[in-house]
């Protein structure tokens, strides 16, 4: 047997005075890191395969167990980090592309956290949402260019179609496929109670979640997966992807052991086959390409739907967005660097794109520049983690923010960044049976409104001390922002004035 | 009234509820204590076969053999609950063999049974299966029809 | 220190108006004494006032009311009118010199209307074009200044108690059939002469009494349209939403109300199906120009005043009325002391706008 190189990264502490050896860990580790030796009476482990995610923590029903990193470790070096050489290692093994899953984890700044928010004092007063009304719905789309009015005077409606969102976050696209069927039935009912939207990703919808139609995205990405005329005109808005923040300029790849008879049947693809999306769509390889789509999805949905195109931050992003503005276009979405995959090339995960608030900053400064601001709406995402980011996102200039890896973590995900295995010992990135059933949707779809809920409360606490009480006041109100620690580029870019100032 | 539920379609087959209707029971105050090298004796039980899996415990039934064949009176129907008096019981197992789901067990000491009660003898509150469960695959739930509902539906 | 226009400053105030629906002269006195009463509520750091119809001798001239820096100043800016406009009629805007009313700029007044050709050659209509010039003037030409640039009503404003400075003006001189005044609280700043209020854009002007907390979101949506917040206080950002609504979009005062002080969704939820289609439609619209945050304004405009609240109304103002005047202000004394004897007297609700027109321009104003 050749050499494995690699020293287990995290490490199974049990505490045997506390084990009661029910054996739950066993029972609920799909990836087969515990066991229970008969000869010795106590139950043992494999720390190799252990991917950390707490399956087993949680479930232990006296405490008994908990995950610790490895204290192991290489003679230290700056330059070639334990996590480098690791790297080095897998691949003089196996010879491939190293895949990793969710959001990139590399600590590059997160701008968020170096965004402070503003509150009333004296001048104006903080409003109290308890005893005051307070805004969050928000409408997505479009503003009429000029004002018509029929023979009797009155305003006619000339809005072009919308999204309606009783607060400003939707979930954003992951496919059935990449994630389970409970993980959809989760997302859909959740969205339908909380009047939001869920988005369907390329994997087409299951027939069982068209009645959820009204508050779902169905989305279009180069694969066309599950894509068909009633596909288009099941949802409330039609999602095209260009790119994901995860995996910029990269296309996607559901293993044929995933497309179960339900996945190939909702994917409209063979069973088993692998279902491989291309790196771009091949009918757009420019922008006035980009124009014919959309305007042959709003053919095919009667002009009834918003058109929502999607893509990755990366440098050159506002001319992008300006480009997709005059595409067109109703809503523009937006993915940054550290959004969530199911499994991305991990050389580009972490080294391709922008944070989405940079990005975020220098869309909506330069649509406001050309005069373009109103023609769309901006939602983006990307590793919004809190209402506190939401609120700094919105009042950057987004119209709503997309969640997808907090929606996850409300569903039980965490984080242990395996999803590419398919042994998801959460239900949620798995097609496996045992698995997928861990997920029951009647708990999982009330933690994600429990969630959201939650910061829409927060969202409200926040634009009431700001004496806001609507949340279209606080939209692109960098006033409320201030930079801490930034430098005056950045500071630039994000349009707002520094700490102090 | 509220009975214990199972649902198959999420019962995981981890076995959790096993040991805390056990804990619940053993009028221990800790877990550890109470079950660490101690054999296991639940009032439901794990079914398993062939990927599937479910809890079983008492049904409450509205005509319990139990009740009916025991010799003693140590088993009796209060408010809906069947239980059982351990200074009546005697032993004789007659409820055991006549049980239909299977769901009564000699006790620790060999002398008496031991059945589910709903946690209405312990400390627990609503019964301990039904808040261990991790995926609500065990439920209490009050699904009888009244009798007007009945007469309606007839 | 910075000034107006280089920082943000927020600040309180008080407000007054008054219309006469049947057009009677009022004079400027009047809203003085109406202005005098609310003194604590200004802290002498801007005061101002804006009349309508006022200039009869020239009722279709554009009337320019600049501050000038410096002679230089002055020179370039008429070079750059004399290209645009043909001046009918140029003079400094006479004052009475007081000790209270101190570093004062150069102030000059300019009947204008714009070069046939130029105009032309432009492809705009006629109030655009001013516009266009004054937004030019204000934000290209170091220390000139238009202040007020309508037709038929002048805007007059420095710092200072707005008393002293109704007197520096010599407003007892003026009569018009509408008056609206301010006395200003900024918290920050030295003042500016060309940050007191109102604030005006061709016929429109505001006085405006609060700070608004939707401030950054209303600037740079409007700023999308042409316009260029130099000062960036509330009272300009308001006067060029209302003009970019009432002008550039057509809408009518009722309908620019419910974009600036929209009803809560809960509130349309509750209107018949019409109106609440309309009031979605407008708050959908024109989301971008709503305005949350303390405000109570009155909008002055050709023929006639309309006051406006906040939909909390967290600012006071009152309305009363006697025979065919109508007053506006944030303190019912502002009101009583220059008609003690009202018909009525009433706090209109947020959002609720009251709008009063000359009897003569019932029809030619669009409400």
């Amino acid at each position: 047997m050749a050499i494995d190189y690699l020293y287990p990264e995290y490490e199974i502490v049990r505490d045997y005075d506390k084990c009661i050896a029910c054996r739950v860990c066993e029972r609920q580790c799909s990836n087969e890191a515990h066991w229970y030796d008969d000869g010795k009476g106590k139950m043992l482990c494999d720390n190799a395969k252990c991917v950390d995610c707490h399956r087993c923590v949680s479930l232990c029903p006296t405490h008994a167990l908990k995950i610790v990193k490895s204290g192991h470790t290489f003679k230290e070096n700056a330059n070639w980090t334990g996590k480098t050489i690791t790297e080095i290692y897998r691949q003089a093994n196996s010879g491939g592309v190293l895949l990793s899953s969710m959001g990139n984890p590399e600590p590059f700044p997160v701008y968020w956290d170096k965004i402070l928010l503003n509150a009333s004092q004296v001048t104006n007063p903080s409003i109290d949402p308890l005893r005051e009304p307070m805004e969050t719905v928000t409408y997505l789309g479009k503003k009429p260019a000029k004002i018509e009015r029929d023979e009797n005077g009155r305003i006619k409606n000339n809005l072009s179609p919308t999204l309606k969102l009783s607060t400003p976050v939707m979930f954003s696209a992951m496919s059935y496929g990449s994630i389970s069927y409970n993980a959809h039935e989760s997302l859909a009912r959740a969205a339908s109670e909380l009047g939001i939207c869920y988005n369907t990703g390329e994997g087409g919808l299951h027939e069982d979640f068209y009645k959820y139609g009204p508050n779902t995205i169905v989305q279009v990405a180069s694969g066309r997966f599950g894509v068909s005329k009633d596909y288009l005109n099941a949802g409330a808005a039609i999602e095209i992807k260009i790119g994901q923040g995860a995996k910029p300029g990269i296309g996607g790849h559901l293993p044929g052991i995933k497309v179960s008879e339900d996945i190939s049947k909702t994917r409209m693809i063979p069973k088993g086959s692998d279902a491989i999306s291309p790196a771009p769509h091949h009918d757009i390889y420019s922008i006035e390409d980009l124009r014919q789509l959309v305007y042959s999805i709003k053919e095919a949905s009667d002009y009834k739907k918003p058109v929502i195109v999607k893509i990755a931050a990366v440098h050159n992003v506002a001319a992008i967005a300006s480009g997709i503005a005059r595409s067109g276009a109703d809503i523009i979405a937006i993915d940054g660097f550290r959004g969530g995959t199911g499994a991305a090339p991990t050389r580009i995960r972490d080294s391709v794109g922008i944070p989405i608030e940079l990005a975020l900053a220098s869309v909506d400064s330069r649509l406001r520049e050309e005069g373009i601001r109103d023609d769309v709406g901006i939602v983006v995402g990307g590793s919004v983690r809190s209402a506190a980011d939401l609120v700094k996102a919105i009042a950057l200039g987004a119209d709503a923010c997309y969640i997808a890896t907090a929606a996850c973590l409300a569903m039980g995900c965490h984080l242990c960044r395996s999803c590419q295995a398919g042994k998801c010992n959460w239900g949620i990135a798995t097609q496996r049976p045992d698995l997928v059933k861990r997920l029951n949707p009647d708990i999982g779809y009330k933690r994600l409104v429990n969630l959201v809920h939650a910061w829409d409360h927060e969202v409200k606490e926040i634009m009431g001390g700001m004496g806001i009480n609507s949340i279209e006041a606080l939209r692109g109100n960098r006033l409320m922002l201030r930079g801490i620690g930034l430098s005056s580029t950045e500071l630039d870019i994000l349009g707002i004035k520094h700490a102090g100032q | 009234m509220k009975r214990v539920y199972v649902n198959e379609k999420w019962c995981l087959g981890c076995h959790l509820c096993e040991y805390y209707c056990t804990f619940a029971n053993s009028g221990v105050s800790s877990m550890v204590n109470a079950l660490k090298d101690k054999p296991l004796r639940p009032r439901i039980r794990v079914e398993e076969h062939d990927g599937i899996s479910f809890a079983v415990s008492c049904r409450h039934c509205k005509e319990p053999l139990c009740v009916k064949g025991c010799i003693t009176g140590a088993l009796s129907v209060k408010n809906g609950v069947i239980t059982v008096d351990s200074n009546k019981c005697v032993g004789c197992y007659t409820c055991i063999l006549s049980c239909p789901y299977g769901c009564i067990s000699p006790d620790d000491s060999g002398h008496a049974i031991s059945k589910c009660e709903l946690c209405t003898k312990n400390a627990c509150g609503e019964p301990a299966c039904v808040k261990g469960c991790p995926n609500q695959a065990i439920v209490y739930e009050d699904r009888d029809v009244t009798d007007t509902n009945k007469e309606a539906a007839v | 220190m910075l000034r107006e226009g280089e920082i943000r400053i927020p600040s309180g105030c008080a407000i007054s108006g008054v219309i006469s629906k049947s057009g009677t002269p009022i004079n400027g006195r009047e809203m003085i004494k109406s202005i005098a009463t609310m003194h604590d509520r200004s802290n002498g750091l801007g005061g101002g006032f804006a009349g309508y119809g006022i200039y009869p001798q020239y009722p279709d001239l554009y009337a320019f009311h600049v501050f000038y820096d410096s002679n230089a100043a002055r020179e370039e800016c008429e070079r750059f009118l004399d290209k645009r406009f043909d001046i009918i009629n140029l003079s400094k805007i006479p004052v009475r010199k007081s000790d209270k009313i101190t570093s004062e700029p150069l102030i000059w007044r300019y009947f204008v209307e714009p070069l046939k050709t130029r105009l032309k050659d432009s492809k705009l209509d006629e109030k655009e074009y001013v516009s266009r010039c004054v937004i030019s003037i204000n934000s290209n030409i170091e220390g000139a200044y238009v202040f007020s640039c309508g037709k038929n009503m002048g805007v007059f404003k420095a710092l200072g108690y707005p008393e002293d400075v109704g007197e520096y003006f010599r407003l007892d001189e003026y009569e018009g059939y509408a008056w609206t005044a301010h006395g200003r609280y900024p918290t920050n700043t030295p003042g500016w002469w060309g940050g007191a209020h109102p604030f005006a854009m061709l016929d429109y002007s505001i006085v405006h009494n609060g700070e608004i907390s939707s401030y950054d979101a209303n600037r740079r949506n409007i700023e999308m349209y042409g316009y260029k917040c130099n000062l960036q206080t509330d009272t300009e950002v308001i006067t060029y939403i209302i003009d970019f609504l009432l002008r550039k979009k057509g809408l009518s005062l009722t309908e620019a109300a419910k974009v600036i002080a929209a009803p809560f969704w809960s509130t349309i939820d509750h209107m018949d199906e019409e109106q609440a289609a309309q009031a979605r439609y407008l708050r959908a619209a024109f989301s971008n120009l709503l305005i949350t945050g303390p405000f109570s304004i009155i909008l002055g405009f050709e023929g006639g005043l309309m006051a406006l609240n906040d939909r909390l109304k967290l600012r006071s103002m009152v309305i009363g009325e006697k025979d065919d005047k109508v007053y506006m202000a944030s303190e019912e004394c502002a009101i009583r002391v220059i008609e003690p004897h009202l018909d009525r007297i009433w706090s209109p609700k947020g959002g609720e706008p009251v709008i009063v027109t000359l009897d003569s321009y019932k029809d030619k104003v669009f409400i």
